[in-house]
């Protein structure tokens, strides 16, 4: 937390201190609904006009045994009255519903900081099934941090005595008790968490409203024992005008695909099986049918890729999505779209890996899977949104290119993008409807249909079945030149070769050109790509700030990369490059453009923090 | 929905395509090609409206020498593909060209997948009980002990019998045929065609080069008569060359008799509406029974398609698609 004024005693309470940004992570078994509560406190922050950024991060176990260390699920929001990049590296407020959220999260806290238990749950019995050798409560392990000790299990039932639902119900209502305390702590209203529990509990009114005498009975409790010394105020921060919401990147992914859709003119047909953490898009696709979405969920990975194919086939835009183990089995289809020249977008939810690795936690470790896992010279273009709300802006994109270009376009995202959530600034939705344009719709007037004929950006016709008169075969024999016809003729081959790859090459005459930001006349560039954005730009910005010269530089474009990127690279001095993996982008750019870039990763199923950034780079500046 | 749009009527050379047929030379899928050609004529159907999808097999070359919409695409997943166009264009004929290979074996999952769903869509199935364009591996179809070059000591993997499969997976229009016997097939195909929902059509082809011969017991010309039953709805199951054998129901059985051993009340009348008995004949094989040919069973249930897009203008007509709306979402906020 920083610290910015401290006012005058408000109240019956004691100090308010008004700072810049706190960071709050819930934690408590699964069942506890952590990540609801995180979820309404972020609701909130953003209803108050905070800036935020949020880092889920649940067990790979539906429901380990209660009380265990596989079992703890937590939700960090980081709230702010200016701009913040990141969930942030370490919380100032660990809320702790039960000893294993206790052991698993300490090791974030720096000293100073407050941990809010739920002392019920401090039972020899919960002790245990957290392997604590003795009671953190009476040793002295948590010397040097505010500890706030309630009995939050007995108060709720106590709160709720009357409220006539059962005991195990009553139970359940803690986590909003604990919501409660946080928000009295942060001086944030009520009034938009009750909103949303009536309407959650539309149909159970008598739950809503337990859960509110909850929430609004930690309120109190905070109040009426001045819990702490001093209370925060975080105010709105001063964002860039426009209209806003709070979304996470697969929510952002599905409009950005329904928009594009839309504005196409043509059904979205998504293709799907279920994979952490990718399901979300086709849950929220499948609710969108009345914006003429038709979802399938198939029998596996191949056969929803193939789906797709099929759909993109008969002039509809076929799409799917996945996560790294369900893309290894979409590539040979990858392949055939390749070939056949059809548009189809794939998003990549990237997981830890290899195989089902860490399924609940994020990594960046299927770039090289996207640019090259497949079999023959098999370009395509490959895109990754930088933060939530560009998983809309690049989705989008990604549409237009495959309809354009006629290819598979891959969509870099991963568990950290889809999970998190931002205030998303809005689109104009004017200019991009006008954004759009397909150049090629069946060229009827072709003499006798070639369907391997070639307009400018070397894009194929899409003529659609149904059509009279553009009957063609296609499939993934090689295609002679313009006929399409089948041809295994060996220079036809190396011609076929080449005009696929100009093709996907030509597309970064369309991209913007590589941005830098920050000093643009420092020695020292740091590279990122997707969700490493945000602590990259806070880190940056956090090192200037103290009088260093750095810049920065984001690729979102991965392939075909700005045309700029070699003259970007070459004019610093040294170039960092940061990623989840073991080092992907930076061979790419050192092959590429044969600059000695230095590789810093991370493959620990966790975003960057902001002070491992500048620790990696501080020595060099 | 495209309107069908007017055209003379077509003739089967109409479907044949420029391309040269690369089958070898006495290959069974010729004559399936221009069966399927006449059939397609028959139809009335624009050219425009047919769409060919295979996966990978000598089979699965089949939409290159048609002059129909046709896409050639990967080992087995020809119903995947189908299910996305059928999805996107539920107007269109869409017929799925397969191999035993390709939809039983690599593509087994979504051949039974297709067949639940009840996609409309014509699904037929090139059963040479061998792989020929991999040169000659034995297929899940290839009998239990049969020598290939990857089985030198004989196959030890049970056969699949599709059409039982193709039942118990929930198909709506079950049938066989033979691919030199081009009546029987060409009305097969029809029924096919005209059927709504997925038609699963086995059809015994013959592979001169790599398993020549499979179905000789049953198909040469010969034998035929007494080897084959041919299933005709309403009409009793008898068959031999002066039609003096039947099929009785034995306590849930079949049994083979002398019809002149039985009377006519007990011999069995072919119900294509009865999916019990379905079952029944698609386990029948020589030498104990007749091999049935014709249409197994026909059955009405909702196309997947429909169901989807039912859905959909459901969907349609109670809500609005305001894309303002939908990405502003409930709750946004204006920063001045
Ligand atoms: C992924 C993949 N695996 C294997 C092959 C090789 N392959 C091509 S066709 C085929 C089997 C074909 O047998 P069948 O489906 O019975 O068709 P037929 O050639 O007998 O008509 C195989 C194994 C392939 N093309 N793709
Ligand atoms: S290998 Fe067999 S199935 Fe293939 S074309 Fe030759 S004869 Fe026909």
């Amino acid at each position: 937390m920083q610290e910015n004024t401290e006012s005058a005693p408000s109240g019956a309470a004691k100090a308010e201190l008004v700072i810049r940004h706190a960071v709050v992570r819930f934690a408590g078994d699964s069942g506890d609904g952590m990540q609801v509560t995180g979820g309404q406190f972020t609701s909130t922050a953003a209803y108050v006009g905070n800036d935020l950024a949020t880092l889920p991060d649940f067990p790979a176990e539906i429901r380990a045994p209660a009380g265990t260390l596989a079992g703890v699920s937590a939700f960090q929001v980081n709230f702010a009255s200016e701009d913040i990049y990141t969930p942030g590296d370490e919380p100032d407020v660990l809320v702790a519903m039960n000893p294993a959220a206790l052991k698993l999260n300490l090791a974030d806290m720096r000293s100073g900081s407050t941990i809010l238990l739920n002392t019920d749950a401090f039972t020899r019995g919960d002790l245990a099934k957290a392997e604590y050798q003795s009671n953190p409560l009476e040793d002295d392990s948590l010397e040097g941090y505010q500890v706030v000790g309630v009995a939050m299990t007995s108060l709720t039932r106590k709160a709720l005595q009357e409220s006539g639902v059962s005991s195990k119900e009553r139970d359940r209502c803690k986590n909003f008790f604990a919501l409660g305390i946080a928000y009295w702590m942060f001086g944030r209203p009520l009034e938009p968490t009750a909103d949303w529990l009536r309407s959650k509990f539309a149909k159970r009114p008598e739950l809503a409203e337990a859960n509110i005498l909850a929430l609004q009975a930690g309120h109190n409790y905070g109040f009426n024992t001045e819990l702490l010394p001093v209370y925060f105020r975080v105010e709105a921060a001063r964002l860039p005008a426009g209209v806003y919401r709070n979304i996470t990147g697969n929510e952002a992914t599905v409009l950005g695909l329904v928009a594009a859709a839309k504005n196409a003119g043509r059904s979205l047909v998504y293709g799907g099986y279920p994979i952490t953490p990718a399901s979300d898009i086709l849950h929220e696709l499948a609710r969108q049918r009345h914006f003429d979405v038709r979802t399938i969920q198939c029998e596996d990975e191949i056969a929803s890729v193939c789906a797709a194919i099929g759909a993109s086939y008969g002039g509809a835009l076929g799409c799917t999505a996945s996560s790294g183990p369900g893309i290894a089995l979409k590539q040979e289809a990858v392949g055939l779209a390749t070939m056949v020249e059809l548009p189809l977008v794939v998003i990549n939810v990237q997981r830890g890996g290899p195989s089902t690795g860490l399924p609940t936690k994020t990594e960046q470790a299927d770039l090289l899977q996207a640019l090259y896992g497949r079999n023959g010279e098999c370009p395509v273009p490959v895109v990754a949104p930088a933060s939530a709300g560009e998983c809309f802006e690049l989705t989008y994109r990604a549409v237009w290119l495959a309809t354009r270009y006629m290819c598979p376009v891959f969509v870099l995202t991963d568990g950290y993008l889809a999970n998190g959530s931002e205030p998303w600034r809005l689109p104009d939705m004017a200019t991009l409807s006008m954004a759009w344009k397909t150049t090629h719709a069946a060229s009827e007037q072709m003499n006798g249909f070639a369907p391997y004929d070639r307009d400018e950006v070397l894009a194929r016709p899409w003529a659609v079945p149904g059509t009279p008169g553009l009957e063609h075969r296609i499939g993934g024999l090689e295609k002679q030149a313009i006929s399409g016809n089948v041809s295994y003729d060996p220079a036809n081959h190396q011609q076929m070769v080449e005009i696929r790859a100009a093709k996907i090459d030509g597309i970064s005459q369309e991209i913007p050109e590589q941005e830098v930001e920050g000093d643009a006349d420092a020695e020292v560039l740091v590279v990122g790509w997707g969700s490493t954005h945000g602590a990259l730009t806070a880190a940056t910005e956090h090192l200037s700030e103290s009088g260093h010269r750095i810049a920065h530089a984001q690729i979102r474009y991965l392939n075909p990369l700005p045309r700029n990127t070699g003259d970007v690279l070459r004019r610093f001095k040294r170039v960092f490059v940061f990623e989840l993996n073991g080092g992907q982008l930076v061979r790419l750019l050192r092959e590429r453009f044969l600059v000695d870039c230095i590789p810093v990763n991370k493959v620990q199923g966790q975003p960057f923090k902001v002070v491992e950034i500048e620790a990696a780079i501080k020595p060099h500046l | 929905m495209a309107e069908p749009h007017e055209h003379p009527p077509l003739k089967p050379k109409d479907f044949a395509s420029d391309q040269a047929v690369r089958w070898c030379p006495g290959c069974g899928d010729y004559a399936v090609l221009k069966t399927a050609q006449q059939a397609f004529a028959e139809t009335g159907r624009a050219r425009s409206e047919f769409a060919v999808i295979s996966g990978i097999g000598c089979s699965s070359r089949f939409p290159y020498y048609l002059s129909t919409y046709g896409f050639h695409t990967i080992h087995g997943r020809a119903p995947s593909v189908a299910l996305g166009l059928k999805v996107a264009r539920p107007e269109l004929s869409v017929w799925v060209i397969t191999g035993d290979g390709d939809s039983l074996s690599i593509g087994g999952n979504h051949t039974i997948h297709a067949l639940r769903r009840n996609l409309d869509i014509n699904f037929l199935l090139f059963n040479n009980r061998i792989y020929g364009l991999t040169k000659g591996q034995y297929s899940p179809t290839s009998e239990l002990g049969k020598v290939t070059k990857s089985s030198p000591m004989g196959t030890v993997d049970h056969p699949f019998d599709p059409l039982s499969l193709a039942l118990g997976a929930g198909a709506t229009f079950v049938a066989r045929s033979v691919d030199v016997q081009a009546k029987p097939l060409k009305s097969v195909l029809l029924g096919a065609y005209h059927h709504k929902g997925t038609s699963f059509v086995e059809i015994y082809q013959n592979c001169p080069i790599f398993n020549d011969d499979a179905f000789a017991v049953i198909t040469d010309k010969p034998v035929r008569t007494e080897r084959q039953i041919e299933l005709e709805h309403g009409k009793p199951l008898v068959y031999g060359k002066k039609q003096e054998m039947a099929l009785v129901l034995d306590r849930l059985r079949l049994r083979a008799v002398k019809r002149s051993d039985v009377s006519e009340a007990e011999i069995l009348v072919h119900d294509t509406a009865n999916r019990e008995q379905a079952f029944l004949l698609a386990q029948m094989h020589w030498p104990e029974f007749p091999e049935p040919m014709g249409v197994f069973y026909q059955g009405q249930r909702a196309t997947y398609e429909d169901l989807l897009l039912d859905q959909v203008s459901q969907a349609q007509k109670s809500k609005k698609a305001d894309l303002t709306e939908l990405v502003y979402g409930k709750n946004h906020w204006t920063v001045q």
